[in-house]
């Protein structure tokens, strides 16, 4: 159980070097670049045939739009943090479609994190509105109105308020569409809201909740890690005709600066994206993670020369096991790694899809990089969030297993 | 025992001593004209709460209407009669909640409303559904499990919709179908033409959902926002095996709002209810803000199949509702002393509705079971999972004839 293993591996010096304190880590200037096509070196020729898995030829939504080459879109770009990205999405959003309303605590005078400033002054009171505090409340308005072939955009404060509406999420919301026969849906809600640790969290404001969603078979879980795929993301999920949950990482609002691209796009729901391809080690995470995975894998490439495949996997349900599959067949191995705790974590449902498929093709054991099985702590949370030195300890000890 | 007996005894007394729930359905014939159309006195039917206007007094219904009530009702007795029978023979399965002992409430509804206005109710929706434009071969079809069936076999006894009738169904949480109704209301109040009156919408819950959580939290929405939703509460007096007196601690329902207005209506009496939403949906749709509606009305059936429903009341209360505030009968008794039918007439009808509820039956059975590869179907907008899973040899669709293993 490596999780519990203190680390003491990497000498004074190296871990200075690396600190994570940076906050205006842009993340622009990581130099693993969103991968396009390309050919990769297959390790395992003979598992060739295998790799198009039962979902489709076309990943994991048979019908989703293709993946947006940013850099190939017209017209400027602008360096944004999250929340901006976000704001400008949602009035995008509110813009092209007139049923739109966004509404949730707070979110008339720009809401806690400001990501609805200036939509109440352009888009008027009966568009962008408070609610009471009532979660339950905010999940049903949204289904309803949803379901009247409407956009509700709904906003929950902190994702650790969402268990209330677990019930509307997971009863109504999830079988809407299912339990009548496809005669009505609530397609057109996206409830989102504010995920992950902040530093300052404590327990009830850094949970993340991907795994307990992850259950509800009927929704899509989506989760963005940066400006870049938050726009969009956001917009395949709001004109998305299945209900979304959009996670935002908090931590990221700020730090995380990109720059996006002025013009429309929408990222395809339900595919995951290899950040860059390698072929010793597939590491996958989602959300604010990847900014430290990123830094695990940049030391293990310069100091270790080992080559890792970085996958954001983006949509948490249904996720894109092919990709992963691909991935894990061409390496033989895979480390996951997310804040939420361990035990029935989504990186649970990873390994277990991965070792039922790719059993031969592992040259050692699958790790999970995980919180620990506790309420996220307040003093101990740089103890206990899965940071680049447990990851990377990971993708050492993989390597050194499979030799 | 003896406070069991003590309060369902309270129950009956306070049903009798209720204004809106006489012994006996007393009206008077206000006025005949010889035109097939008499106005009935409701005197008594309505209690207001924070209210300064109330529902008329009378009604005037022509003889078609009436009948055209009559026979909605009469056919929901006897389909809610069949499931019993088909529930017991086993060909329906899972769980069914009968409405029958309400259906002046359904039809009530149904005649005051457009077909504009949303409705959206808890798991006892067979009659609601059939109400709202479905047929009874396809509410028995989704009951039996068939393809043929609402919600082509998806659903089953909870959760019956209509695309086409604007009804949002059927739903097994209790109590959790009132904040989507209020989103629907919130649509309503959304797309309304300036000018003209809104649509409204109703949720229907019952007396024990009447204390979730959701649905103050809903009220707040609704009377912030002044959508026009209704809150429409079916007291038949039981929240499952709990007599109201015991499940709620202030249990007179549409006094539960303090800014939010409400009405008691007599639910057995199809006309009453009727006049009475004329008014609610009067209201709510000029923008007066939300209602509770409280329809004073019985279930003779148990909570459920598995509930008897006599461990909890008393036989003697439900023989002296069937005998004396039984909808149906009430309805019969009115259309004759109003001249509109006669007694001879009406056992025709009723002979011929008997019939007809058969033949839908018999058609109900012929449809097929439903492909297995439906299970996977409208999970999503676009059907993706079902390459994914596997199904086993010996999947049990509601075929219990066949054997476990299928060879």
């Amino acid at each position: 159980m490596s999780h519990v293993r203190s680390i003491p591996l990497l000498s004074k010096t190296l871990r200075s070097r690396f600190h994570r304190g940076a906050r205006c880590w842009k993340l622009g200037q990581c130099r693993y670049q969103s991968s396009t096509s390309g050919a990769f070196q297959t390790r395992y020729d003979d598992d060739q045939d295998d790799v198009v898995s039962s979902f489709g030829q076309n990943g994991a939504f048979p019908n989703s739009i293709p993946e947006p080459n940013l850099d190939a879109l017209p017209g400027p770009k602008t360096s944004m943090n999250l929340f901006t990205a976000i704001n400008k999405t949602l009035d995008t959003a509110l813009s092209t479609d007139p049923s739109a309303i966004v509404f949730g605590q707070d979110v008339a005078f720009g809401g806690v994190f400001r990501c609805t400033i200036g939509l109440r002054e352009k888009y008027g009171a009966h568009r962008v509105f408070n609610t009471p505090l009532t979660e339950v409340g905010i999940a049903g308005m949204a289904i309803g109105y949803a379901s009247t072939e409407s956009t509700a955009i709904g906003e929950i404060q902190f994702a650790d308020y969402i268990f209330p509406a677990f019930d509307q999420i997971t009863n109504e919301m999830a079988k809407f569409r299912y339990r009548s026969g496809n005669q009505w849906n609530c397609g057109g809600c996206v409830l989102r809201m504010p995920c992950g640790a902040v530093g300052h969290g404590g327990h009830y404001h850094s949970q993340s909740p991907e795994g307990f969603l992850a259950g509800c078979h009927g929704i899509v879980v989506v989760m963005p890690r940066g400006p870049k795929s938050a726009k969009g993301l956001l917009l395949s999920s709001v004109r998305s005709k299945d209900p979304v949950i959009f996670l935002e990482p908090k931590s990221l609002y700020r730090a995380a600066i990109e720059d996006v691209p002025d013009a429309e796009y929408e990222i395809p729901l339900g595919k995951a994206e290899i950040l860059h391809e390698g072929t010793d080690v597939t590491v996958v995470g989602w959300g604010a993670q990847l900014r430290t995975l990123a830094k695990a894998c940049h030391i293990a490439q310069n100091k270790y020369g080992i080559s890792t495949e970085l996958i954001d996997l983006r949509t948490i349900l249904p996720w894109d096991v092919q990709t992963i599959e691909k991935s894990v067949k061409k390496t033989g191995k895979l480390i996951i790694s997310h804040e939420a705790p361990i035990t029935c974590g989504f990186g649970a449902e990873v390994v277990a899809t991965m070792q039922e498929r790719c059993f031969l093709s592992l040259e050692a054991p699958i790790k999970r990089i995980c919180g620990y099985d506790t309420p996220f702590p307040l003093v101990f949370e740089k103890h206990y969030l899965p940071d680049e030195y447990k990851n990377l300890e990971a993708i050492l000890d993989v390597v050194e297993y499979s030799k | 025992m003896i406070s069991l007996a003590r309060s369902t005894l309270n129950a009956s007394r306070r049903m009798a001593a209720s204004a809106t729930a006489t012994a006996s359905p007393q009206f008077q014939l206000a006025s005949r004209s010889m035109s097939s159309e008499a106005t009935f006195d409701l005197t008594g039917s309505f209690e207001t709460h924070k209210l300064e206007t109330a529902p008329n007094n009378e009604i005037t219904m022509s003889k078609e209407e009436l009948i055209g009530h009559f026979k909605l009702m009469y056919t929901m007795r006897r389909m809610e009669i069949t499931c019993d029978n088909e529930y017991k023979a086993r060909n329906i399965r899972g769980f069914c909640h009968l409405y029958d002992g309400q259906e002046a409430v359904a039809t009530g509804i149904q005649a005051a409303f457009s077909p504009d206005d949303s409705w959206i109710t808890s798991y006892r929706c067979h009659c609601i559904a059939l109400a709202r434009g479905g047929t009874v071969a396809t509410v028995l079809a989704e009951l039996f499990g068939n393809s043929g069936g609402m919600t082509k076999g998806k659903g089953g006894s909870m959760h019956f919709y209509s695309k086409e009738n604007n009804f949002f169904g059927g739903q097994g949480i209790v109590g959790a179908q009132v904040p989507v109704g209020a989103g629907l209301a919130f649509a309503n109040k959304y797309n309304a033409k300036p000018g003209e009156d809104m649509n409204v919408a109703i949720g229907c819950y019952g007396d024990g959902a009447a204390n979730q959580g959701q649905i103050w939290e809903s009220a707040n929405m609704a009377s912030l926002w002044k959508l026009p939703m209704i809150f429409c509460i079916e007291n038949n007096q039981y929240g499952m095996g709990t007599s109201i007196d015991r499940h709620s601690s202030h249990s007179d329902y549409y006094k539960m709002g303090n800014h939010i207005p409400g009405i008691r209506i007599d639910g057995m009496n199809v006309l009453a209810v009727k006049e009475g939403m004329r008014f609610v949906k009067d209201f709510c749709g000029k923008g007066n803000g939300p209602m509770y509606v409280e329809m004073m009305t019985y279930r003779y059936h148990g909570h459920s199949m598995s509930d008897p429903g006599t461990t909890y009341r008393n036989r003697e209360e439900i023989a002296m509702t069937r005998s004396t505030r039984d909808p149906l009968e009430f309805v019969k008794k009115t259309m004759i002393d109003a001249g509109f039918a006669d007694a001879d007439e009406i056992k025709a009808m009723e002979k011929e509705i008997r019939k007809e509820v058969q033949k839908e039956v018999l058609k109900a059975k012929e449809f097929p079971l439903p492909a297995p590869e439906s299970l996977f179907d409208y999970v999503y907008a676009k059907d993706l999972v079902a390459e994914n899973q596997e199904m086993p040899n010996h999947i049990r669709m509601p075929n219990y004839e066949k054997s476990f293993w299928a060879s």
